[in-house]
């Protein structure tokens, strides 16, 4: 399709005045006013307990699920697209699951499941195992919310490649381990590098079935997104104030997420 | 090492790939499995490597049944149509890995690796990776990793099927010559007979899932076993309810007893050999291909009554083409 130079122009103005209200002027106004009383503030405001408290939380959960996801979603794109057993369907179909549906929802339910008057709560409980409103709670929705992400990265690249070289390999002496790591895992790797930095994204922006899971107390369950909110729902300029330089916080953690992706997203479809 | 394939049949859903196949594979042979697609032939040969596994039947080597083994313990060096080199690795690496899964030491993995690459002519490209290479040089470089393990048989899966003409013809010869120097018994996957009669030393015709027919390339040529090894083997013609090949058609002007009686329709020449196109008195087409000499000396052109006759000796009774 011809379009004019002038069309395209406008075009493209439309598209960046867009994108500058959606997003640009809002993160700069939270920016700004994280700023605002100028940098020594910023920095009483992020590290007091509950905000360094909400940062290691935030991290330490990503830290637990990102790794278990990884491993978890290399090994379900192999059994999707190499396995030859039944079941590979509802596999593929159960692993849209965390995509379609809404994150309070997932909390929910596991409240239902793991919760104090949940199936396995009473067991949890005089085990000394309480999931609920504790970390390890806020671990496992984040590990349901941020699973596919791995997956569906590898998956289409493991299509793709094919399976010959490891049949290569398996003749050439390879056991299944060294087949894995010397040939398929190479030629996957910049698939698992995406699939990582997408699921450490949603990870670390996580809120719904968090927020549903946590007991929301400051300085032991509250990861940055929770502290967010909190202090945007409380009255007065210092609780919103609070807000924004969390906020900010958490916004540079993504945006390094963001630059990553930047980098490793180009190199994903050149293969080695 | 002697291979062989007992009884193996092999199904995918409801294609019968395989329907009881017994080959034997002399030790030291190059063996050509020959055949349209769809016959068996690529399935016969990951079975014998161990890729697939039969539904039943049993494979030995040496006398020793690897039916159940795994291709890792197999010793058979596989080059795959499509190269499947590491895309990652360098030529070196390639070449090198086979050996470095056997954790030889470093030194001799140097030395093997490189008298493989000047074997195959790719001494320069060692620190190159795959896709710089040509296909015909990442071919060579697939057998070279094939060969690196020292393999007591080496199987090829339609090897020269994605290069260009020219290319195809060179590595031919010059996998014959390899075979000759390392003596390694290959098995060679092809559709392509003419590849099959120039680098095997014996041919087995496959057809359905079927073995047809095995012998030397002389032997399935002169002497095939039925209409089909005929007519996939080289161009045939139907004279008198038999099967001939063009270039037995004996053409003459004056009628014998045994001759039939055709009508030329067309002389076509391609350089040195002549191709005359006949219509028979009972309707059928036939074609007879004659050297320069013989259409000079005989003088014949379109409209012309001939009389064709082909030795019995070379005819296959005419069983339908399938």
């Amino acid at each position: 399709m011809r379009v004019s130079r002038r069309a395209r122009l406008s075009l493209r103005l439309v598209a960046l005045a867009y994108l500058a209200l959606m997003l640009v002027v809002p993160l700069a106004v939270v920016f700004g006013r994280a700023f605002e009383h100028g940098l020594g503030s910023f920095w009483t405001s992020v590290t007091t307990p509950a905000a360094i408290s909400a940062f290691w939380l935030t991290v330490t959960i990503a830290a637990i699920a990102v790794p278990l996801n990884t491993v978890f979603g290399v090994g379900c794109a192999l059994a999707l697209v190499r396995g030859k057993g039944r079941g590979r369907r509802l596999l593929d179909t159960l692993l849209d699951l965390p995509f379609v549906i809404s994150p309070v929802i997932v909390g929910l339910a596991l409240v239902l499941v793991y919760g104090q008057s949940g199936w396995f709560g009473d067991w949890l409980t005089r085990h000394g195992l309480p999931l609920i409103y504790q970390p390890a709670g806020m671990v496992i929705a984040t590990l349901f919310v941020s699973l596919p992400f791995v997956v569906r990265e590898v998956a289409p690249v493991l299509i793709e490649v094919g399976d010959e070289q490891e049949q290569a390999a398996a003749t050439l002496g390879a056991s299944s381990m060294q087949t894995f790591w010397r040939v398929t895992l190479p030629s996957i790797r910049w698939a698992v590098a995406y699939g990582v930095v997408l699921t450490t994204a949603r990870a670390l922006g996580e809120f719904g079935a968090v927020s549903v899971v946590s007991s929301n107390v400051a300085g032991s369950t509250q990861t940055l997104t929770l502290l967010v909110d909190q202090r945007s729902q409380e009255l007065g300029a210092q609780g919103l104030y609070g807000a924004n330089t969390a906020a900010t916080v958490l916004a540079v953690m993504s945006l390094a997420v963001l630059v990553l992706m930047t980098v490793i997203g180009p190199s994903r479809g050149d293969g080695p | 090492m002697r291979i062989e394939a007992t009884g193996v049949s092999k199904r995918f859903r409801d294609f019968i790939a395989l329907d009881d196949v017994t080959l034997e594979v002399p030790e030291g042979s190059l063996t050509a499995l020959l055949g349209p697609s769809g016959s068996g032939k690529s399935t016969l040969l990951r079975i014998i490597a161990g890729l697939e596994r039969p539904d039943t039947g049993a494979v030995s080597l040496d006398g020793v049944d690897v039916t159940h083994s795994r291709p890792q313990d197999r010793g058979i060096g596989f080059v795959f149509q499509h190269y499947a080199a590491f895309a990652h690795m360098t030529v070196r690496d390639n070449v090198a890995f086979g050996l470095k899964i056997r954790k030889r030491p470093r030194a001799e993995v140097q030395s093997r690796v490189d008298e493989l690459l000047e074997l195959v002519g790719l001494t320069k490209w060692g620190s190159q990776r795959p896709h710089q290479l040509s296909g015909g040089q990442r071919q060579r470089m697939a057998l070279a990793r094939a060969l690196a393990v020292q393999p007591s048989v080496l199987v090829l899966d339609e090897p020269f099927g994605a290069l260009d003409a020219n290319v195809r013809a060179e590595l031919r010869t010059w996998l014959r010559r390899l075979h000759d120097e390392q003596g390694v018994t290959t098995v060679l996957v092809t559709h392509d007979q003419e590849e099959a009669m120039e680098v095997a030393d014996r041919i087995a015709v496959m057809q359905a899932g079927r073995i047809e027919q095995v012998g030397s390339p002389r032997e399935v040529y002169d002497n095939p076993a039925n209409a089909f090894v005929m007519g996939f083997l080289g161009p045939v013609a139907r004279l008198g309810g038999e099967l001939v090949r063009p270039h037995d058609v004996t053409v003459s002007l004056v009628p014998t007893d045994d001759a039939t009686e055709a009508m030329v329709s067309r002389v076509v020449h391609l350089g040195f050999e002549v191709r005359v196109e006949l219509s028979l008195a009972d309707g059928s087409e036939a074609r007879a291909q004659l050297t320069r000499a013989q259409i000079e000396e005989l003088e014949v052109v379109r409209g012309d009554i001939v009389y064709v006759r082909a030795p019995s000796q070379v005819a296959v009774a005419s069983t339908p083409l399938t």
